[in-house]
């Protein structure tokens, strides 16, 4: 093993010397076996390593542009700004971590919510932003995904909630619980009406997120070798004092005990929620067609 | 037994023992008006100290070993206490007793988070920490409760959902996830009082209600306040200047609007007199439970959705039309 990183690393070697003269960004080195592709072929596999299969992270945005049907994402009017209730201070108070964050993302908060189509089926949609703050759930992310369940019952739609998440957010403190009880409460409400919800987890997808709207979709995607868990790795090794088996808390081991439904390659991810939702709710595509009919 | 006292109550301890040798000489002349003497500047003292606790002190109270837990004040508020086991799934979670009692003429469903009062029993109640089994327990009960028309009542002290590889396993987060779903759904009154440590998604997993009750030296947060010392200054040595931050006191949380009551507990907390907080708690929640009764089930969903509908704090930029 050791032998053969370090001749992968003198093959390697020229070709990052050889970056210095192109322009910067033109390459992609896998952060997980260090395959070197053109940047522009990573992107075209969906930001997937073609060597290892390592499914890297995605930007909201292009998670947006991955998942859904071309130009049909129409996004919520973003009229929702965290405060700082608590007026919290760390090492830096919580009002300029929350501007850093916006100017990093362009969000106001770790969530986008919008409505979309997926194969031709209308969707709420919900993409979680994990440059946001870790994408953790304040009181901003609780709400937006509360009105979004709350429009996919108002509109009789399903929804599907795309998580990338630490847990809640420190920062607002309690507030923050609160947000897993009211997104779960606006659950409870979809699931009497009987409108499907479809969960994809991507890494991460942990603690509070987890425990409230993440675990609780009719059927729960997730991509592969995903975090996904209630607890953190660190916390658990800390608090038992002994090695984690190997693959813990990773989407195929959850998948294992019972806890996720399927585990598919992100270039899959479209087909299966594809056919999901053809399963839940062909209204749903119907409704579409009909109303572009009479327009 | 002494108490075990912490280093803020080391001006009362002092007063204490000279009471308590003054009070062996109690046949010398003069002795009786030192005593009383002592016993004011004591009473004073103790309303000095304990009525300014910080975040801080106050979560050391919370976690005394000699506080009362839930079964103290199941077994002295209710009659005909029974107790089931068992989540007919996978183990009985001894993190977590249930059952079923009767408060006054009211026949309730309880459950109580459990610590133990030594380490024997803390290790075989997993210091109050719940497993995946312990939640569907409670759950499992909670229906039952619902079918026969039983109010739930709810004590919750926890440190949080026990972070370990079983727990991990066997779906921690789902079982927390789906009951604090299934609650919204339950047509009977749940009432909850937060009698020690509400720690996060561990505490929530059954701690959605009506009301929520929480006693004067109980604290309640997302993260504990040495979990988040270790995540955001990197050192569990800050905890004290997190539980400040993290606004979990109870007066906090009432202004915040996520508790409905604090319970007053007796001078120095609930393991300095808890006969006393047995009664202060058996009232408050006769009290609550009176009104919630009248209420028709279908009303008690609703209202309670729209209790936790309301929670959040944030700006919003109504677009002009
Ligand atoms: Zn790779």
């Amino acid at each position: 093993m050791t032998w053969f990183r370090k001749r992968k690393y003198t093959v390697l070697k020229p070709t990052e010397k050889k970056r210095v003269d192109i322009p910067d960004g033109l390459w992609h080195k896998c952060q997980q076996c260090l395959h070197i592709l053109l940047a522009r072929d990573y992107e075209k596999n969906l930001w997937v390593c073609p060597k290892c299969n390592f499914h890297d992270r995605v930007s909201g945005w292009d998670r947006i542009g991955i998942t859904f049907d071309p130009e049909s994402f129409i996004a919520d009017e973003d009229i929702l700004d965290p405060t700082d209730p608590l007026e919290f201070f760390d090492t830096m108070n919580y009002m300029d971590r929350l501007v850093s964050y916006q100017k990093k993302t362009g969000l106001k908060d770790a969530v986008i919510t919008g409505i979309a189509k997926c194969g031709g089926y209308k969707v709420v949609a919900g993409v979680m932003e994990f440059n946001f703050a870790g994408g953790s759930m304040g009181s901003v992310v609780g709400e937006k995904i509360t009105r979004a369940f709350e429009r996919s019952l108002k509109e009789r739609l399903p929804i599907v909630i795309i998580c990338a998440s630490g847990g809640a957010r420190m920062q607002e403190g309690i507030l923050s619980l609160m947000q897993m009880a009211k997104t779960s409460m606006a659950i409870a409400r979809l699931n009497e009406a009987k409108i499907p919800y479809i969960t994809v987890l991507t890494h991460p997808t942990t603690a509070g997120v987890m425990a409230s709207y993440a675990s609780l979709g009719d059927v729960i995607i997730a991509e592969p070798n995903a975090l996904i868990g209630f607890a953190g790795p660190r916390v658990i090794q800390q608090t038992i004092n002994q090695i984690l088996p190997k693959g813990f808390q990773r989407s195929e081991f959850v998948r294992d005990h019972g806890f996720i439904d399927i585990v598919t390659n992100r270039k899959d991810l479209r087909n299966t929620m594809i056919n999901l939702l053809s399963f839940f709710a062909p209204w749903a595509r119907e409704k579409e067609e009909v109303s572009s009919q009479s327009q | 037994m002494a108490l075990a006292t912490f280093d803020f109550e080391k001006p009362i301890v002092e007063l204490e023992r000279e009471i308590s040798d003054l009070l062996s000489r109690e046949n010398e002349p003069g002795i009786s008006r030192k005593i009383k003497a002592l016993e004011q500047k004591l009473e004073k003292t103790k309303i000095d100290i304990y009525s300014k606790l910080t975040p801080w002190q106050r979560v050391q109270v919370a976690r005394h070993m000699a506080r009362p837990h839930s079964l103290d004040y199941i077994q002295s508020i209710f009659t005909e206490w029974t107790e089931i086991h068992g989540d007919r799934c996978f183990a009985d979670d001894m993190a977590v007793v249930t059952g079923f009692g009767n408060i006054g003429n009211q026949s309730v469903t309880v459950i109580g988070q459990q610590k133990g009062k030594d380490t024997k029993e803390n290790l075989a109640r997993n210091f109050g920490m719940m497993h995946p089994e312990g939640y569907r327990k409670a759950m499992r009960v909670m229906r039952i409760g619902e079918r026969f028309n039983l109010p739930i009542i709810i004590f919750i002290d926890t440190p949080g959902a026990y972070p370990g590889i079983g727990a991990e396993e066997r779906g921690q987060a789902e079982a927390i996830a789906r009951n604090i779903r299934d609650m919204f759904t339950l047509s009977v009154p749940i009432l909850i009082i937060i009698i020690g440590e509400g720690a996060s998604g561990g505490a929530l997993g059954i701690g959605v209600g009506d009301y929520i009750l929480m006693m004067e030296n109980a604290w309640y947060c997302v993260i504990s306040p040495e979990g988040c010392a270790s995540i955001l200054w990197r050192d569990r040595a800050m905890a004290a200047r997190s539980a400040e931050a993290l606004k979990l006191t109870p007066p906090d949380l009432l202004k915040l609007g996520v508790i409905d009551e604090i319970v007053p507990e007796p001078l120095g907390g609930a393991h300095r007199d808890p006969v006393s907080s047995f009664q202060t708690v058996r009232s408050a929640l006769e009290k609550r439970l009176q009104e919630l009764v009248k209420i028709p089930g279908d009303v008690l969903i609703e209202r309670r959705a729209q209790k936790y509908r309301k929670m959040g704090v944030f700006l919003e930029n109504k677009p002009e039309k």
